[in-house]
């Protein structure tokens, strides 16, 4: 039960720092993604916001086996950089340049996204789910 | 002078950062969002269900709540469906081919210095500046 309150938790502080960084809005995805243009910083200082925690946690749990609910840290896997990861990342990128939502902000602004929200988050639920059709073997964890 | 979007977009990381901390230190999982929503829909075995929809539920419920008190930002979302749904589609073929997104790539990735979260964050960066980049330069209506 624990483990599912904090996972709870954690994808509540998750949506809460998506609200308050602006990263469900749209415009501000694609104003830092235009380099060339009226660049809008905002987007460097989350990714800096959100890495300096994670930073340390990494270096918490580095010499331990077990997170404090008792499983299994996630190794650092020697997972090689091959093409699906060059492709995917492409492909990841024009979508959210096209429209500015990435996953996690797709799901947290899906109760005041309007019906374009939901579109969104429908197509790249059909996209997730042709896993099958793009990548053979059965192997796939996060990176 | 820091502008205060900027201010707003440190503190609203931090937040997504703890976040990420938490599930890590506590769950022993990585906060990528793609992964856990297509954990979600292709159950496995290294996947507790309910530990991922536990979170999705707090991913939804929390700006649901804040939205009946607060004027949440609108997203501003294109209503060209059109885009919408190619926008989609791509971003969920390319996080799931890509085994990760902004958050597992880019924030948990990057601070543990892997190669493959690095590798992908250029990418998909270099791609997204690229279209936002056709988009405001030639097809303005979009």
């Amino acid at each position: 039960m624990t483990r599912y309150l904090f996972a709870f938790i954690s994808g509540s502080l998750f949506a809460l720092g998506l609200v308050i960084s602006g990263m469900t809005n749209t415009l501000k995805i694609q104003g830092w993604l235009d380099f060339f243009g009226n660049w809008d910083p905002t987007l460097a200082f989350v990714l800096g916001g959100a890495i300096i925690p994670m930073f340390i946690s990494w270096k918490i749990v580095q010499n331990k086996n077990t997170c404090l609910l008792g499983s299994k840290i996630p190794q650092n896997k020697k997972s090689p950089i091959n093409i699906h990861l060059i492709i995917g990342s492409l492909l990841f990128g024009a979508g959210w340049g096209l429209v500015g939502l990435c996953p996690g902000p797709a799901i947290a602004s899906i109760s005041f996204g309007g019906k374009e929200g939901y579109i969104f988050v429908i197509s790249m639920l059909i996209g997730m789910s042709l896993k099958n059709f793009l990548i053979k073997e059965k192997k796939y964890f996060f990176y | 002078m820091i502008e205060q979007d900027w201010l707003y977009g440190l503190l609203g990381g931090v937040f997504i950062g703890l976040a990420a901390s938490m599930f890590l230190l506590v769950n022993g999982r990585i906060m990528g969002a793609s992964s856990i929503i297509g954990g979600i829909i292709h159950t496995s075995k290294e996947n507790d269900y309910l530990e991922l929809i536990s979170f999705i539920i707090g991913l939804i419920s929390l700006p649901a709540i804040l939205a009946i008190t607060y004027n949440l930002p609108k997203t501003n979302i294109t209503s060209n469906l059109y885009v919408i749904i190619i926008g989609g589609l791509l971003v969920g073929v390319g996080t799931t081919l890509a085994n990760g997104c902004t958050s597992g790539h880019g924030v948990c990735g990057i601070s543990r210095m892997s190669p493959r979260g690095i590798i992908a964050t250029i990418f998909y960066i270099i791609s997204g500046v690229a279209v936002v980049f056709v988009l405001r330069n030639f097809l303005e209506t979009l």
